[in-house]
């Protein structure tokens, strides 16, 4: 059941360069799921669309989600404090799966966030791999539910690389991989999946309008004709945004 | 109190209805709103065959609105016969299909098959400023948008709305032209052809380049072409254009229109045809009026 109400905000911290993290008092984290997002709109009119978040935690009544600014939208929420108000509209998508297979958790940049809650839900081996450009966040708090391996771009922590330097270099192993980040990322990803026979799940993330499939604005191809127009587009905000890596061309 | 409305025979319980588009064919949004309280579902475009659409990025916001080049994507008028007519017949709202094609035998194609269906009204697209191909070619000519009319008046069952293009010199010369070739109401407005630049990227915001703009940005450009509409040919208009909430609905009814319908503002808020609805029968209470039709084109 997606909600959308005018919700709290419990705290508010930022915890790297322009990374907020923002804990809300909301009836949406009742039925939400790892690996799905919510709409988060600004208070100013002349800003119609909302902005889609993935949830970072679920816990009873409370959602956290933890974004980067990367406008005005953005920065609006990041001036938000405890009890001030937030519209908010979710859960959204699909979300991951949770296997039991033994699970590589794969997170780069802002796509780290959504790891956190599937590490928390998912009760099997777990392997985390998260990539950054230099400054770390989240890390430490992903340690309490898997081995973390790290790789920067810059090399001053961890791998010197990406996410599959870093798998290679680790000889991480597993059956299936969740994985949210930039689309040379997962494209990276797709490739190391099919090349090992691993099946990967992949977050993806598009420009979108309504958030929850009726505008077509964020479609991806698809390698199969979709359900709801008949041709080869998955709605990202519906269909989505989690699909097997198999099934969509990126 | 009466809010019903009477378009070319057909009666709508109020005049709020959902711009095409924006809403789908009201699956989606009906985990918000009733249906049964909207004066009509218009639906999504639909063509014969599916459409693929154009290219991501579909859509960027700009102040006040926004701009979209989805490009029709749409599963083809089987599917939608099936899926979404099946599915709306279960409310107590009228029905109006939005009808696109490329040329003029495939939009008399799609009219051809709703003819046996219960459908209320055809809304005619032919101003998707969107596609390469048909659409708005047929809407920015008024010899063309006469023809296409006329083609389609003579196969259509059900009463025809033809949907005007803001994109030209003079909107009342092509309202004048679809009036004369029998359209039964008309639709305005479609999207206002835009552009934005990623000045980061250094491109453009959307794939297709170009859009079209929607939301309250262009509301008062849409309120002054159905007040010219109105005031230049006899059939009945449907307004919309940025409509957010039931004070702007009235103005499009003022200027002219006899229904409106709420677009890009579903995006914002879900709730928004819904609450029109009430909106404007609160106005009406308040100021002691018994018919909403007392109010369409009192503005003179």
């Amino acid at each position: 059941m997606k909600i959308k109400e005018t919700a709290k905000v419990i705290s508010q911290e930022k915890i790297a360069t322009d990374i907020y993290s923002m804990w809300i008092e909301t009836s949406i984290a009742d039925s939400a799921k790892p690996g799905q997002f919510i709409s988060v709109y600004t208070k100013n009119d002349a800003k119609l669309l909302p902005r889609p978040i993935s949830i970072c935690e679920i816990e009873k009544g409370k959602l956290r989600i933890v974004y980067r600014i990367v406008g005005e939208g953005t920065k609006e929420f990041s001036g938000y404090n405890s009890n001030d108000e937030i519209i908010v509209l979710g859960p959204l998508g699909n979300g991951f799966p949770v296997l039991t297979d033994d699970a590589i958790l794969i997170g780069g940049g802002i796509g780290i966030p959504p790891m956190l809650q599937l590490a928390k839900t998912l009760n099997c081996e777990k392997n985390i791999v998260v990539g950054y450009r230099n400054e770390l966040f989240l890390n430490t708090e992903l340690e309490k539910y898997g081995k973390v391996t790290i790789a920067t771009e810059d090399g001053s922590t961890g791998t010197k690389g990406n996410v599959i330097d870093a798998i290679k270099a680790e000889g991480i192993k597993g059956k299936v991989i969740y994985a949210c980040g930039p689309i040379p990322m997962l494209r990276g990803i797709k490739q190391y999946a099919k090349e090992n026979g691993i099946t990967a799940y992949i977050s993806m993330e598009e420009r979108m309008a309504c958030g929850v499939g009726a505008c077509l604005g964020c479609v991806c191809k698809s390698k199969d004709v979709d359900d709801h127009s008949k041709v080869n587009n998955k709605r990202v905000c519906a269909d989505g945004p989690v699909f097997n890596a198999e099934d969509i061309d990126i | 109190m009466n809010t019903k409305v009477n378009i070319a025979g057909v009666e709508f319980k109020n005049p709020v209805m959902t711009a095409s588009g924006t809403f789908g064919s009201g699956m989606e949004y009906g985990e918000f709103v009733d249906l049964n309280k909207l004066g009509a579902v218009v639906t999504k475009g639909v063509a014969l065959t599916p459409w693929p659409g154009n290219p991501t990025p579909r859509v960027a916001e700009t102040y006040g609105g926004m701009i979209n080049a989805i490009g029709l994507q749409n599963p083809g008028i089987d599917t939608f016969i099936e899926r979404d007519l099946a599915f709306l017949k279960d409310y107590d709202t009228k029905v109006i299909v939005n009808v696109c094609g490329k040329t003029v035998e495939e939009y008399v194609g799609v009219v051809e098959r709703l003819a046996d269906t219960d459908v209320s009204m055809l809304e005619i697209n032919v101003s998707c400023p969107n596609v390469k191909e048909g659409a708005i070619a047929f809407g920015q000519n008024a010899d063309s948008l006469y023809n296409i009319t006329k083609e389609i008046k003579a196969h259509a069952k059900q009463p025809v709305i033809m949907k005007l293009s803001p994109n030209v010199t003079d909107i009342t010369e092509m309202a004048k032209a679809a009036e004369a070739a029998g359209s039964d109401a008309l639709s305005l407005i479609n999207t206002i052809t835009a552009m934005k630049i990623d000045i980061n990227r250094r491109t453009f915001a959307l794939a297709n380049k170009t859009g079209g703009l929607s939301g309250p940005a262009i509301k008062p450009v849409a309120v002054r072409m159905v007040y010219q509409v109105a005031n230049a040919v006899k059939i009945p208009l449907i307004g919309m254009g940025g409509i957010a909430n039931y004070e702007d609905a009235l103005e499009f009814i003022m200027a002219g229109a006899t229904a409106v319908s709420v677009g890009a503002m579903n995006f914002h808020n879900p709730y928004t045809t819904e609450e029109v609805v009430s909106g404007i029968e609160e106005f009406m209470k308040k100021n002691n009026i018994e018919d909403i039709n007392e109010l369409i084109g009192c503005v003179k």
